[in-house]
């Protein structure tokens, strides 16, 4: 565990400056090795045969005449994989391939292996399919409602419950009715999240190889290689000492990649079958329908404040539109509800969750998992109420501030807390003063805030071992080999090891090397997901290092007749900390350090504090071991003629506890920043109803058609960081990869009805969509600049 | 409900400026498999019969013989035929720009070229931006400022780059927004990798920007 005093910023020689990351130049001069970059000597190629129906029974399978085919080494469907999985333990309902059902247009039912690509597409025109459809869900209300006269897509979880029904959670803190009935002002509101994708530029690609000796390997472009080597032994009855996975480079995956898909079974499947490694790609449009992205949420908010602008209660009725599987939807249920209790004070807090299935592709959790949405409803809910009450917005949040080393009314432990300085930079940055309400009709400004866990106390799977480990190695050249098991999507976990080792053992940043991705040698992270990685590695890094560092000093300072504790290592060298003339290079430390204990190598682990969280059940969920908090002002233009929105630009200030490389800090909240701002005018993951098209397929899946902004698009977007200095984090740091998506949303949201005096509570914000609320407004004679509020902002307070 | 068109306006037809997009061909590429048939072959549609012939191909000063499927595009070539992996499939169908190099110095869509229009010309890849002396001036400012994240999008990203440095050492932010606007990128938002062209085009200019960030400095 690392101690407060060891976050004292005047310590640090690497920390906190900009640095490159360690496969930097691989990835700039071509070199950086992802999965389809891998050929193996007698590769074969797989492709999925996947169904055209968004709900049916499989009757019959007939693969003889595609087994037939010259090329085809085999042919694989559900049956040869009859064990169900999940990423979560306790709700396994999918198959490798459908077995008996297929429940989403997409739903893989076969795969071949053939000698290239041409030959296993030929293939899969050969298998021969009989379904029997049955009638689909398609809207999630009428999946709820559903009364058992056509099949439910699932068998149900519950007694009680109809078998289209995930998972419901209803949780109630303090006195709700009460705290409503107080209330000088309530504010109801109805929202809709349209579900979005995740769409990393790098298609889903895996590769089998399957040894004689009975050792099963698999490449993935995965961000949970330990979740997929669990389930990969499991599922293709594999002993777990002899399943190896191996992840090159991962070319974005936001959540995407974050649990098992059809391809890594089948790939290794194949390759047992064969003998031959085997690859499969996907197409993008197969990208599309593997999906796992964000849920499209239906919300009802009922907020409560008093005239001064004190939130009194906070009511909350959501469905989740959840597709054909569970994936992550149990912990998505609870996030729905349990991540909103932060940065403002609630006296009394409810949320009724529900999650249903519907025959489209399943949702899963998306940068931001569970929390973007309702964050959306409440920060307008929040806006909504400060007019009503006539405080400026900012003020307004900043009466309600929970501060620091607190908990919230769900009972979650908040330490470090830099919402008001986050706030304030947006404030000063954006000259809020001058604009907010008094820019003319059409230009608008907008604020909205936030907080993300960094990283969930308990692991997806029940287990009192080490949530990430790491292993270093000091050889006679002067160099630190780190293996590390962490998942590098491109968010610089693995520089964040180099950058820790050359901090602490005092070597220059190029001569440290990072061995990664590789369940044979490198120990257990289990992912990149919940923003859990910079939180939890860095700290089994530190505690490595400092193993070592310990080792060194002790040697240097035998042979130099010292204390330990003075000797210094920085900068290439050891030093004696009284006189620095007194000195020798770091290798010479190492040898020394090597001739006295031997091969200097050590593990270091981190674990999470289990002793945090409320007493009620769902209370371990949401439960981190520190929370970041970001505050966004958006500036916008709205062309009442067209409804066209043109985000000026966005302020982006995110508490990351501490900057270990600010120029990847910044990158993670300019990406965030980004996706947020996509999702809020342009993206939506939708499928095609009967009257245009086939009800069930995917209305646009490719990267011209989704829109996923371009250059153009995108706004300007400045970076503010406050650095709060978390007690546990690895030198303070807690996340930046996901919390700065969240206010990106409300902020255009808020800034919109600034701007034209419209709330927009339907997502997105698209020129149809604002056009016909302009047209709206203007027939009742509401299309106007709203007024200013009788109590302004101080600028930049912090009470 | 999500379901219907709520989004943009039919017959919308976005324009993608800065990447040249080979003229419709007779050649299959990889972009006429991707429809969802009534029978279920999700992402791709049954290819003709393969027959190979020998493709004749200048990369990065290098002559190249090449026997390819007649069917493959001058990115499966570069990439499963000569082994060049840097350039990027992302879409398989020209959306993206992952797949960006340049062709006789214009950036082109090499997933949907057929590789037999790039025959004779001269082509050149991320790989062949850099030379004996280091990597490019691009290579090294994005590597720098932090403009690759997942670095999937760089590649092609690198070479509109190159191109626009070609002409112009001095773009203005807007000049740079406008030639990247073929070349999605999903993690940075951009901002880091305008930084980085910047950074590079003042480097060309001989000009060497005030930057600590230094590779071996402890």
């Amino acid at each position: 565990m690392i101690k407060p005093s060891d976050n004292r910023k005047s310590d640090l020689k690497l920390i906190g400056r900009p640095m490159r990351k360690v496969e930097g130049l691989d990835k700039s001069t071509g070199r950086a090795v992802y999965t389809d970059d891998i050929v193996l000597p007698g590769m074969l190629h797989g492709k999925i045969l996947r169904s055209p129906h968004p709900h049916a029974r499989i009757v019959s399978i007939d693969t003889s005449e595609a087994e037939a085919l010259e090329g085809v080494h085999a042919v694989v469907t559900g049956r040869d994989m009859a064990t169900a999985y999940g990423i979560i333990p306790w709700t396994p309902d999918e198959y490798p391939l459908c077995t008996d059902r297929v429940r989403y247009i997409g739903d893989g039912v076969a795969a071949v292996a053939a000698v290239d690509e041409d030959t296993a597409i030929r293939a899969l025109d050969l298998i021969r399919v009989e379904y029997e459809e049955l009638p689909a869900f398609h809207d999630p209300f009428a999946a709820l409602e559903a009364d058992g006269s056509i099949p439910y897509i699932h068998d149900a979880k519950k007694e009680g419950w109809n078998g289209n029904v995930t998972k419901k959670v209803k949780l109630e803190f303090g006195e709700v009715d009460a705290g409503l009935d107080e209330a000088d002002v309530v504010v109801e509101g109805e929202y809709f999240f349209e579900g979005t994708t995740h769409a990393p530029i790098e298609p889903h690609c895996a590769i089998g190889l399957y040894e004689g000796n009975g050792k099963l390997t698999v490449w993935s472009a995965t961000q949970v290689p330990h979740y997929l080597h669990r389930e990969l032994s499991r599922v293709l009855e594999v002993d777990p000492a002899k399943v190896r996975v191996i992840q090159p480079l991962v070319g974005g995956a936001f959540g995407g990649k974050s649990e098992p898909f059809d391809l890594e079974f089948c790939v290794g499947k194949l390759a047992m079958m064969t003998g031959r490694p085997v690859k499969i790609l996907y197409t993008r449009e197969e990208v599309f329908y593997s999906h796992r992205g964000r849920h499209p949420f239906h919300m009802k908010y009922r907020t409560g404040a008093t005239a001064d602008g004190l939130l009194t209660s906070v009511d909350a009725k959501i469905l989740l539109d959840g597709g054909a599987y569970a994936s992550f939807g149990l912990v998505t249920t609870y996030y729905s509800g349990q991540l909103l209790c932060a940065p403002y004070q609630m006296p009394a807090y409810r949320f009724d969750s529900t999650r249903v299935y519907t025959n489209k592709p399943a949702c899963g959790p998306k940068r931001g998992h569970g929390s973007v949405q309702p964050r959306f409803a409440f920060e307008v809910q929040i806006d909504k109420l400060a007019e009503r009450v006539g405080i400026d917005p900012i003020e307004f949040r900043r009466r309600n501030f929970i501060g620091s080393n607190t908990r919230t009314v769900n009972e979650l432990r908040v330490t470090s807390n830099g919402f008001l300085e986050c706030m304030a930079s947006v404030e000063r940055a954006s000259g809020w003063a001058d604009k907010f309400r008094k820019m003319p009709f059409g230009k608008g400004i907008g604020i909205a805030g936030s907080t993300y866990i960094s990283g969930t106390n308990y692991p997806i799977y029940p287990n009192e071992m080490p949530q990430s480990g790491v292993q270093m190695q000091i050889d006679r050249s002067g160099r630190v080999a780190v293996f590390s098991g962490a998942s590098e999507i491109g968010q610089g976990c693995d520089s964040v090891v180099a950058y820790i080792a050359a901090e602490e053992l005092g070597v220059p940043l190029d001569h440290v090397r990072v061995m990664r991705g590789d369940t044979d040698f490198t120990p257990v992270d289990l992912g990149a997901y919940s923003s859990r990685v910079t939180f939890m590695l860095g700290n089994a890094a530190i505690d490595a290092a400092r193993k070592l560092r310990r080792l060194i000093q002790e040697a240097v300072a035998e042979a130099w007749e010292v204390k330990p504790g003075e000797v210094l290592l920085a900068g290439g060298r050891a030093y004696w900390a009284p006189d620095t003339e007194r000195q020798l290079p770091i290798r010479e430390a190492f040898n020394l350090a090597e001739a006295k204990f031997g091969t200097l190598g050590a593990t270091g682990s981190y674990n999470t504090p289990k002793d945090v969280h409320g007493e009620y059940r769902g209370g371990t969920i949401g439960a981190s071991p520190a929370y970041s908090f970001t505050a966004h002002v958006a500036e916008v233009d709205v062309d009442v003629e067209t409804g066209i929105i043109d985000v000026k630009k966005i302020w982006v200030a995110h508490d990351c506890g501490r900057a270990l490389n600010p120029v990847l800090v910044e990158g993670q909240m300019e990406g965030s920043a980004y996706m947020g701002f996509a999702e809020a005018l342009m993206e939506e993951q939708i499928f095609k109803d009967a009257d245009h098209g086939r009800a069930g397929l995917h209305n646009a899946p490719s990267l011209l058609d989704y829109r996923i902004p371009t250059s153009l698009d995108t706004p300007e977007l400045e970076s503010l960081i406050v650095e709060s200095i978390d007690p546990e984090g690895p030198y303070g740091a807690k996340e930046a990869g996901e919390g700065p998506l969240h206010p990106s949303i409300p902020a255009i949201a808020n800034a919109i009805y600034d701007a034209i005096g419209i709330r927009m509570d339907r997502l997105p914000f698209s020129p149809p969509r604002v056009w016909r609320a302009v047209e709206a407004a203007r027939e009742a004679g509401t299309l106007t600049k709203p007024a200013a509020p009788q109590h302004a902002a101080v600028p930049g307070a912090v009470p | 409900m999500s379901t219907g068109r709520a989004g943009w306006e039919e017959g919308y037809t976005p324009t993608r400026p800065g990447i040249r997009r080979p003229a419709p061909s007779n050649g299959r590429t990889s972009a006429e498999r991707l429809v969802l048939r009534e029978s279920g072959r999700l992402g791709h549609l049954v290819p003709m019969e393969a027959t190979k012939d020998i493709v004749r191909l200048r990369v990065n000063g290098d002559r190249h013989e090449v026997g390819v499927p007649t069917h493959y595009t001058l990115l499966e070539t570069l990439r499963y035929a000569l082994g060049l992996t840097g350039s990027k499939q992302g879409c398989d169908k020209g959306d993206c720009g992952a797949c960006t190099v340049l062709v006789d110095g214009a950036p082109t869509l090499s997933c949907i070229t057929p590789v037999w229009e790039a025959a004779g010309a001269e082509i050149r890849t991320v790989e062949g931006l850099a030379t004996a002396e280091g990597p490019h001036p691009l290579q090294d400012a994005f590597d720098l400022k932090g403009a690759a994240q997942c670095g999937f999008c760089t590649p092609g990203i690198l070479c509109s780059a190159a191109a626009l440095l070609d002409w112009n050492r001095a773009p203005t932010r807007e000049e740079i927004r406008e030639a990247l606007s073929g070349n999605l990128c999903r993690c940075t938002g951009y901002a880091k990798i305008y930084d980085a062209v910047e950074v590079a085009a003042a480097r060309l200019r001989g000009e060497e920007p005030n930057d600590s960030t230094g590779g071996s400095e402890p």
